[in-house]
């Protein structure tokens, strides 16, 4: 696992860490007793889960009725929650898969939880798939299992049951990945395992794992593979999710633009998302020398970069729209800026274009706290992309007469609270019991700064003067 | 060499070579039992288990354990022991039949399903109705099975028999006879002939009884002005239609008759020697009726005015034609010389009606009527209708007596005077004083629930009954099944009363025989079964009123007056729920109205600029008070209506009617007025209206107004342009290419399907359609159509598979978008029946994930519902949003307690088609039931069906035929022939530019206007 690092490059990570310092660091989390931040965090986690699962629960048993929706608007928060959750879920992979064939080697302290997170976005994700569903007892029929009725498939043309090929596949990929760069740290936990259900835990999913060279280099092969693999899963993910709307006849829906502004608008949330969640653990778990300035200046960037490419998006959407000439086309997107919901759209457009073009300012983006207020800022900004997308088309579609407006009612915000709940409960889950850096892989790039003499020196006086 | 052929055996039995060996050699195990001699004793059999007979058993047993764990119970099927000989299952039977509600008539075929009557159609033999049916008749067959009626007599509120009734009631009628004391029968129109005579044996009787008619919605001053009978009017002649206020297609006397002759009138053809002639519609209102909105020339008047409006139009004909003017200050209103002129020019096949009920306006309109040539062309006095017998003075008089206590004792024939008369409240003060008070009608409602005792009359299905609709016209009502609860009709109620027995069949059979039919059984059963027995033809009078048109005026002059500023209330019936005696009924309740398109409420309506000034908005609570009278209602705001009027609906603010009534809307009978005698619908004096600060939503079923200038969606002209140029107005969107511009429909990634047998479409027109939904009923009744209740349409979550869209228009220019969705203050309206249009290129087709929503052979979009599992990604992609989605499962549940909620209820649902489960999509499916039987029995008769055999539901219900049905790929079918002529004409698409190809086509509105920018 030995990488070349420029000498000249800023040092990955800092404090003048060595291997046993990460070792140490990363896994006195998992060994520890859980810490006080961590009680409350988890404990609130839970409160949230409970009470959006009542919500959900309450969902299944009366009806989708519950909701808001009605005959024109026939998706609203459900499906705007199941493209959010799974943009959000798009970082990880990009970070893992994408950054690692890039040689981004300073992806290597922030894989780990991003693609926890985008494990946990897909499954918030699923749940809203089965959530909006009429019969979700009746979900895998849409699935192609064989069955008592005869020769009857699934609609291979519609483009939900793609949804279901690329979301089941994007979330076993993801999970082998994660499950993958995990058996290294696990091994070292096994390890280091006081207690005998740790020992056995860990030991069972370590896999056996020896630190052999041979091993290390099947990792480093497996590593490459199922990057190979989620390398376009990142691309195809939401593609597909946009060809739910692009493949419809619906104005605002049908366009062709969609599958690389869904993409796009997916990394850009997933960032902001991966972000704000850094910019918690980084200070709940002391994790600065890891998490550092660096990390959060290039994921701001990508940020820019990708909002960028959204706001073209939106402005190329409205040109067509005018250049078409189409006339539901055109109206579909005044209606959108000028229509009963100015307000989302304009809420859209300033998160998602406007906010994040301050980074422009070095000085914004190395600040943590404009960094942890924007990354959220953009993730509102996306969701209500997404609730713009899909309201304002439906609501005033072809034929005025069945024009309508939609409302959320408890169970819209209590469902979507679910997912919430169901996320953070996981995260922390996580948190305690994985290791949340990489540390194999971290300590692969410190191999430049572990080397680095006069530090090591500076550290041992600090010792012996102590 | 010479052992090679040695052979080892390897028993005693191969060397023998015993049959039992030989049979079994090719065995593995020899002579071991086979699987198929172990059949025997298998463990089925009970005597023996064998390993694969274990491993089956186990098998199924787990299968069959788990599906009868998920199989729903059934409940309730009893197979018939003595099957009756004319009831086969699953087959209908048909019975002609007779619907009648008050003055309401209808002929009709009623369908049962093992013996339960479950949908009405008309009846083509009559003459009269000539087989169709309003929204309410289609309706009445769920009030049949209305659980809330009451369910055997009752005395003193408290339940009784009938033999106890009787006696009770027979002893005190003779005690009041005794003494000569006053008895009065209260009823309102009565059709029937028979009945009248029972009513006739009853008085001879007790000599002192008195039967009072009248009506709800009464025509008494139209009777006045015409010696005492209802004119016959047939606006099928007419050229020229001025209607002051009537509105003849929503609710004026026999709206689906009109309707039906109405747009005989309004007929084009876009072929060269299509007809392209039209009549000409005025229409003079005070509110924006569904008549209104169907016509051509409209402009509004206060009804202060009313009476002017009628001298100022009677002055301008007489202009024309040289008679005298009569005096009446003038009142400026559009179109009313125009409106002359035309009437005039088409002398002969020229009428005006008026709706009002003041018998003065109606002897000017009679008047106008004599000018204008239409008495024996299109009003006959010669075969006068029976519709509306009320006797308002008749009727104020019974009320001013009982309050004197001046009345001994009373019969409420099925009327419910104090709900619905504006003297009700009166009348409900004196009803304790009365010594003998009896109520007749099927609930303990207003009325029935002050009276002594109450025998409760039976459902219209469960009754012997007759009709004369119009002089010398009869039909017959048949039972088409027995008295669901213990309830009698009231026909034999009177006869017992009067102690002629209680069997009223016989007696109508023997009335018919000997009085109407002069002829035996035969004649009788052929009666019966025809529904209708029409002897004569009409008998044409050219008779003209004779009127003291002076003195009328004078008495105008006393009431009305040319200009005021002072708020007016204006009291109208709706089209659904009409006067309320079937409020009840959740399908009525549901009802959009054609105009308003609301529902389960009635409202004050205001002008956009009475709103404007009295600083109101649509759903604010207003107190609306006049004559000490006050209610509290949501404002609607409503296009087309008079400045400074409000507009009230009766039918509504029943409290004693049963769960889906009461407490819906507010009374409006209190605010009509007596005016020259008569109650009429209007009060002018003493309004007040003040905001309360509260809201209500108002339950629509369209919330946006405007077409937005669509051509795409609504295509019109006018009749001078349609006349040189059929394909005037005709939108045909066109899209570049590199060939050059192709039609829209030209360019297609599909490669469309192929329909080898027959290919279902339907042609609608917009110039018939009057917007009355009457289809929105019959095809609720026929599919089994859940009711959602009033605050999940304000959820915009109505179930109705056939909607009719109203749009109004603007005054905004194209560009304006915004101003687009401000409606004209007299709009232009226009009626679009929306229903699936299934699609050839169907969007929903494609994006179902589960193939549940399928193309049929036959052009059907088809909707599977078991394979549904609602994800609603077909009613997204639905460009005319037709689909509906089961929300929550409507049935069985207490939080939708309308018919699918108990087991009397449900007895009005259509077995032929599934009722639908919670998650599940829904939407038209062109009656597919009913192709399906009708290919069955063209099928069984070795044959083709032949067209117009299989009818969907909408069609066969429309009034004005604006929905034609059929195979497109059967070129005699009327649809074929009707396509091929307007193909290069009316016929469009609706949003064609989308290229969803639907095989439902529209044809093009035409108005019968001078130039297209005319208001």
């Amino acid at each position: 696992m030995s990488h070349v690092v420029s000498p000249i490059r800023e040092k990955l990570v800092t404090g003048g860490k060595s291997y046993h310092d990460v070792t140490h660091d990363i896994c006195k989390q998992v060994e520890g007793e859980p810490t006080k931040e961590w009680k409350w965090a988890f404990g609130i986690s839970c409160i949230i889960f409970a009470y959006g699962a009542y919500c959900l629960f309450y969902t299944w048993w009366q009806g989708i009725g519950v909701w808001g929706l009605n005959k024109t608007v026939g998706w609203a928060w459900d499906i705007t929650n199941f493209v959010w959750w799974v943009g959000i879920g798009h970082a990880g992979t990009l970070i893992s898969a994408v950054l690692l064939l890039f040689r981004q080697k300073w992806r290597t302290s922030i894989n780990r939880s991003a693609e926890a997170m985008t494990i946990f976005a897909v499954l918030c994700a699923a749940s809203f798939i089965l959530a909006h569903m009429g019969r979700p007892w009746l979900a895998h029929w849409a699935l192609p299992l064989p069955n008592a009725f005869g020769s009857l498939w699934v609609n291979f043309n519609s483009p939900l049951v793609w949804d279901v090929f690329a979301i089941s596949t994007y979330l076993s990929v993801s999970l082998l990945f994660w499950y993958m760069g995990l058996v290294p740290d696990l091994a070292t936990i096994r390890d280091r395992a006081t207690t005998k259900a740790s020992k056995f835990w860990y030991g069972l999913f370590s896999l056996g794992w020896t630190g052999s060279a041979k091993t290390w280099a099947r990792y480093e092969y497996m590593s490459l593979i199922l990057a190979g693999i989620s390398t376009p899963l990142v691309l195809s993910v939401h593609t597909i999710v946009s060809m739910d709307f692009a493949t419809s006849v619906i104005p605002g829906w049908h366009t062709t633009i969609f599958p690389p502004y869904f993409v796009a608008g997916a990394i850009f949330s997933g960032f902001a998302m991966v972000q704000t969640l850094l910019l918690i653990t980084r200070v709940v778990f002391h994790l600065e020398d890891y998490i550092t300035i660096e990390h959060i200046e290039m994921m701001n960037i990508v940020i820019t970069i990708t909002g960028s490419i959204v706001g073209i998006a939106y402005l190329t959407e409205f040109f067509i729209a005018w250049y078409s000439g189409v006339e539901y086309e055109s109206y579909a997107f005044i209606n959108r800026a000028t229509g009963p919901y100015w307000w989302a759209y304009w809420m859209m457009m300033t998160c998602n274009v406007i906010s994040p073009q301050l980074f422009w300012s070095k000085k914004l983006r190395t600040s943590l706290m404009a960094s942890f207020i924007l990354s959220i800022v953009v993730n509102v900004g996306m969701w209500f992309e997404r609730f713009v997308i899909i309201v304002t088309s439906l609501h005033r579609d072809y034929i005025p007469s069945s024009w309508a407006m939609f409302s959320p009612t408890r169970y819209d915000i209590g469902d979507y609270i679910f997912s919430f709940g169901l996320f953070f409960t996981l995260f922390f889950l996580f948190a305690k019991f994985l290791p949340v850096v990489n540390m194999a892989e971290v300590k692969a790039v410190m191999k430049g700064v572990s080397t680095n003499y006069p530090a090591k020196k500076i550290k041992a006086k600090e010792k012996t003067e102590v | 060499m010479k052992n090679s052929n040695k052979r080892y055996w390897k028993g005693i039995e191969e060397l023998t070579n015993e049959p039992s060996f030989v049979k079994n050699i090719h065995n593995e195990f020899g002579n071991m039992p086979t699987e198929n001699e172990a059949k025997g004793d298998s463990l089925v059999d009970g005597s023996g288990t064998h390993r694969r007979d274990f491993l089956k058993m186990l098998g199924f047993g787990v299968a069959a354990v788990s599906l009868a764990a998920c199989e729903s119970p059934v409940k309730n099927t009893i197979p018939y022991l003595n099957k009756p000989e004319d009831v086969e299952p699953t087959i209908a039977n048909w019975y002609a039949s007779t619907y009648t509600e008050g003055g309401e008539y209808a002929s009709i075929l009623v369908k049962t399903r093992e013996g339960r009557p479950v949908k009405l159609e008309g009846n083509k033999l009559s003459s009269v109705s000539k087989g169709v049916l309003s929204g309410r008749a289609h309706a009445s067959v769920l009030s049949l099975y209305d659980n809330e009626k009451l369910k055997g007599p009752q005395s003193a509120g408290k339940p009784t028999d009938w033999a106890n009734l009787d006696a009770t009631f027979i002893a005190k009628l003779a005690a009041v006879a005794a003494k000569g004391g006053q008895i009065r029968i209260v009823s309102n129109t009565i059709l029937s002939p028979t009945t009248k005579k029972v009513v006739a044996e009853f008085v001879g009787k007790f000599p002192t009884t008195q039967h009072v008619t009248y009506d709800a919605n009464p025509a008494y001053g139209l009777t006045q002005a015409h010696g005492g009978v209802l004119p016959r009017i047939d606006f099928s002649q007419a050229k020229t239609i001025v209607s002051l206020g009537a509105d003849f297609l929503g609710t004026w006397i026999a709206p689906t008759e009109f309707a039906a002759q109405w747009a005989i009138t309004r007929r084009v053809g876009s072929a060269k020697e299509g007809k392209k002639t039209m009549s000409r519609h005025y229409q003079f209102e005070t509110i924006l009726s569904n008549t209104g909105a169907n016509s051509d020339y409209r402009a509004t008047y206060k009804p202060s005015q009313e009476g002017l409006v009628a001298i100022s139009l009677y002055n301008a004909v007489a202009k024309l034609t040289g008679a005298t003017a009569i005096a009446g200050a003038a009142v400026k209103i559009a179109h009313v010389e125009k409106a002359a002129q035309d009437l005039v020019a088409s002398k002969g096949a020229s009428i005006v009606v008026a709706g009002s009920n003041d018998p003065e306006v109606q002897k000017i309109i009679a008047a106008t009527n004599t000018l204008v040539g239409a008495y024996g062309t299109t009003i006959n006095v010669g075969s006068p209708v029976n519709y509306r017998q009320g006797n308002d003075l008749a009727m104020a008089n019974f009320i001013k007596d009982a309050v004197a206590g001046k009345i001994d004792a009373v019969i409420f024939y099925n009327a419910n005077p104090v709900y619905n008369h504006p003297m009700g409240a009166a009348l409900a003060a004196a009803l304790p004083k009365i010594a003998v008070s009896m109520a007749t009608n099927d609930r303990s409602d207003e009325t029935a629930s002050l009276c002594q005792f109450i025998a409760p009359d039976s459902h219209f299905l469960e009754s012997w009954n007759d009709s004369e609709p119009t002089l010398g016209f009869y039909s017959l009502t048949q039972p088409t099944i027995s008295p669901i609860f213990k309830t009698r009709q009231t026909q034999s109620s009177l006869l017992t009363w009067a102690g002629l027995g209680n069997d009223f069949a016989s007696y109508l059979e023997n009335n018919w025989e000997k009085n109407i039919l002069k002829g035996g059984k035969a004649v009788w059963n052929k009666a019966l079964h025809d529904g209708v027995y029409e002897p004569n033809a009409l008998t044409i009078s050219s008779a003209s009123p004779s009127i003291d048109i002076n003195a009328a005026a004078t008495a105008i002059a006393k009431t009305y007056q040319a200009s005021s500023t002072a708020l007016e209330i204006a009291v109208y019936e709706k089209v659904g729920l009409g006067t309320g005696s079937q409020a009840n009924n959740p399908w009525l309740q549901e009802f959009p109205e054609p105009v308003t398109k609301a529902c389960w409420d009635n409202y004050a309506s205001i002008s956009q600029p009475t709103a404007t000034k009295l600083n109101l908005k649509q759903g604010d609570l207003v107190k609306l008070g006049a004559k000490g009278y006050e209610v509290t209602l949501p404002i609607l705001v409503q296009p087309g209506q008079a400045q400074d009027t409000v507009a009230v609906a009766i039918g509504y603010g029943r409290t004693k009617a049963g769960k889906s009534a009461d407490g819906v809307g507010v009374n409006a009978y209190p605010f009509i007025s007596e005016i020259n005698g008569a109650c009429v619908g209007i009060c002018l004096q003493g309004v007040s209206m003040s905001p309360t600060g509260e809201e209500k939503a108002i339950a629509q079923t369209q919330t946006h107004h405007t077409v937005m200038a669509r051509q795409a969606v609504v295509q019109e002209t006018v009749l001078a342009d349609f006349a040189k140029n059929p394909l005037s107005g005709r939108y045909n969107p066109q899209v570049l290419t590199a060939e050059g511009k192709k039609d829209a429909t030209d360019i297609s990634l599909w490669n469309g399907h192929k329909y080898n047998n027959h290919a279902w479409g339907m042609v609608i027109d917009l110039n018939t359609c009057t917007g009355c939904s009457a289809c929105v009923i019959s095809c609720s009744a026929e599919n089994n159509v859940p009711v959602v209740g009033r605050q999940e349409v304000i959820n915009r979550r109505e179930m109705h598979w056939m909607r009719i869209d109203r749009y109004y228009s603007s005054d905004a220019e194209v560009e304006d978008l915004k101003g687009l969705e401000i409606a004209s203050d007299n709009p232009e309206v226009v009626f679009q029946p929306m229903l699936c249009q299934h699609c050839n290129n169907a969007p929903c087709e494609t994006v179902c994930p589960v193939l549940a929503t399928t193309h049929s052979t036959e052009g059907l979009n088809q909707m599977t519902y078991n394979r549904c599992i609602g994800t609603r990604y077909c009613a997204n992609n639905c460009p005319y949003k037709v689909r509906r989605f089961n929300w929550f499962r409507y049935f069985q549940t207490d939080d939708f307690d309308f018919h699918f909620n108990n087991d009397l209820g449900r007895m009005v649902i259509n077995p032929e088609v599934t009722v639908r489960s919670r998650g599940v999509m829904e939407k038209c499916s062109m009656c597919v039931q009913r192709i399906q039987s009708g290919k069955l029995e063209a099928k069984k008769e070795k044959r083709r069906p032949v067209d117009g055999e299989i009818q969907v539901a909408c069609a066969q219900s429309c009034p004005t035929s604006a929905i034609t049905f059929g195979d497109m790929n059967d070129p005699a079918s009327e649809i074929s022939k009707l396509l091929e002529v307007e193909k290069e004409g009316r016929a469009y698409h609706v949003i064609e530019e989308i290229n969803v190809k639907p095989n439902i086509s529209y044809l093009m509105k035409v108005r019968n206007k001078d130039a297209k920018q005319e208001a």
